[in-house]
């Protein structure tokens, strides 16, 4: 039955984010704040994780793919189509739970259990709305750059990996690239991302917004942060598959 | 003026506050006393609206607080300065920024008028050339002296002081406690604040309410609190050697 008290509690306290910001000055300048914590400091890992990862799809469908009747630019077409579809979705929204979920969360359970949200509330400035919907609105805008990176830098790891090992050759790799494109697996790549990015900032919120105690709550609100958003990603990864590709 | 009346307060049926009636006035330091556990946490977050209280009136100059829709109570907050336990500076900012932050969030000053008023509140509590610091750079006392300075940026009606002194040694108390009843005479501001200080008793303690158990135990002021017949309230007072010992001299 806990759950269905979190599942109302994040409800409401989505009902207070959502609510006009005091100033929108300030709320501007707050989402540009957020955009670079959140969106630019994250391009690093995205980068490094989609070519190695783009290099091992490459790598590992070519060394299962050497059946002489498979023709080799199909190894180009299936490194594109997994960064497009999955990859450089849903595991950078993967990756990005574990790393902007946890600091989302550890930033606002320290404001929690020191009394700065409570700062903030007497100050009679509406706390949820000024802390949370600056972040959300901020990945919303910002990760489908962050999945356009990772599908090109994805990519570019495979040709790369077509170059240096000799698996198969480049100009195979690329003309799979060409082959059978689905622009609208683009579109769907990015409804995807803009969902996840709604999730790995406002569960963390919630969880770091009700923290209590001491930093071993932070800790562990931290923790359930990135459990409950990564769940919930591969939740909505099967929903919006079905609801999008069906 | 803060009025209270018949005030409880309950957390899963173990009432925190039985029935309590007190009024603070205005111009005056008015502490609320009692050991950890006594509810004086619970009573000042009931009267700023952090915790909703269960009955009773909390009553501000001629305004009904606790049942007041959360737009009107936004509206009387921005009358109160608080100084929370541990000054709840915002950590990523600096001390001009966390005095700055209630002027760029409620008024429309120009930059410059900002600087101004951040300046002047930094010099009322003796604070120089610390505007670009962070609250981790500088000292407890400090912070809590950036804490009061923020607290005044709006020029408040009501200041609310939780543990002023916590972590304090006695002499940075006491500068803590000389600042925030200068502010109160100068400005003529209702301010309440929570402590178990025996020091800032005997040394701003205009008005005295000391809490016990939840209840409202006694009420008087620092002249007549030493000589106050109520037992518990002499448990709590003279629990020290030297207090004691200032007893026998006196």
């Amino acid at each position: 039955m806990k759950i269905f008290f979190h599942i109302g509690r994040y409800f409401l306290l989505l009902t207070k984010v959502f609510s006009k910001p005091e100033k929108h000055k300030i709320f501007f300048k707050l989402i540009v704040r957020e955009m670079d914590s959140l969106g630019i400091r994250s391009i690093g890992i995205v980068v490094i994780i989609s070519i190695f990862m783009g290099a091992v799809i490459t790598l590992q469908t070519a060394y299962n793919l050497e059946n002489p009747l498979i023709p080799s630019y199909l190894i180009g077409l299936t490194a594109r189509d997994s960064m497009i579809l999955e990859f450089s979705s849903t595991i950078v929204g993967l990756i990005l739970a574990g790393k902007v979920g946890s600091n989302i969360a550890s930033e606002i359970g320290t404001m929690r259990i020191t009394e700065q949200i409570d700062a903030l509330e007497i100050m009679g400035v509406n706390s949820a709305n000024y802390l949370i919907l600056p972040k959300i609105v901020a990945a919303v805008l910002i990760n489908p750059f962050l999945t356009i990176i990772s599908i090109f830098v994805g990519i570019f790891g495979g040709y790369l990996a077509s170059v240096f090992t000799g698996a198969l050759a480049p100009a195979s790799y690329i003309q799979g690239l060409h082959y059978a494109f689905i622009p609208f697996y683009i579109t769907y790549a990015l409804i995807k991302t803009v969902f996840f990015a709604f999730i790995i900032t406002s569960v963390p919120a919630y969880h770091g917004y009700y923290s209590s105690g001491g930093a071993l709550e932070v800790g562990r609100s931290s923790t359930m942060a990135v459990v409950y958003s990564s769940v919930l990603i591969l939740l909505f990864n099967v929903l919006l598959t079905q609801l999008l590709l069906a | 003026m803060i009025e209270l009346k018949n005030v409880i307060k309950s957390f899963n049926d173990k009432i925190v506050l039985n029935d309590i009636s007190v009024t603070f006035e205005r111009g005056k330091t008015n502490l609320i006393i009692g050991k950890s556990g006594s509810g004086k946490t619970v009573l000042l977050k009931a009267i700023i609206g952090l915790h909703p209280i269960d009955s009773g009136e909390i009553i501000y100059g001629d305004r009904e607080f606790s049942r007041m829709p959360l737009n009107e109570k936004k509206l009387i907050r921005r009358e109160i300065g608080m100084l929370f336990q541990g000054g709840a500076l915002f950590d990523s900012s600096t001390v001009e920024e966390n005095v700055m932050f209630p002027l760029e969030m409620f008024t429309n000053m120009t930059r410059a008028e900002k600087i101004d008023r951040v300046n002047f509140c930094l010099t009322k509590v003796n604070l120089f050339n610390a505007n670009k610091l962070y609250p981790a750079e500088i000292s407890g006392g400090m912070q809590k002296r950036v804490a009061i300075a923020r607290a005044i940026s709006l020029n408040p009606r009501y200041l609310f002081c939780d543990e002023p002194n916590s972590g304090l040694d006695p002499q940075t108390s006491i500068v803590i406690d000389k600042l925030i009843k200068e502010i109160t005479l100068e400005f003529n501001i209702t301010t309440v604040i929570n402590t178990h200080d025996m020091n800032s008793v005997i040394e701003i303690g205009d008005k005295i309410v000391y809490i016990h158990e939840g209840n409202k135990w006694w009420e008087g002021n620092k002249d007549e609190i030493l000589t106050a017949e109520n037992k518990e309230l002499e448990d709590f007072i003279f629990a020290t050697d030297l207090m004691r010992k200032f007893k026998h001299h006196n």
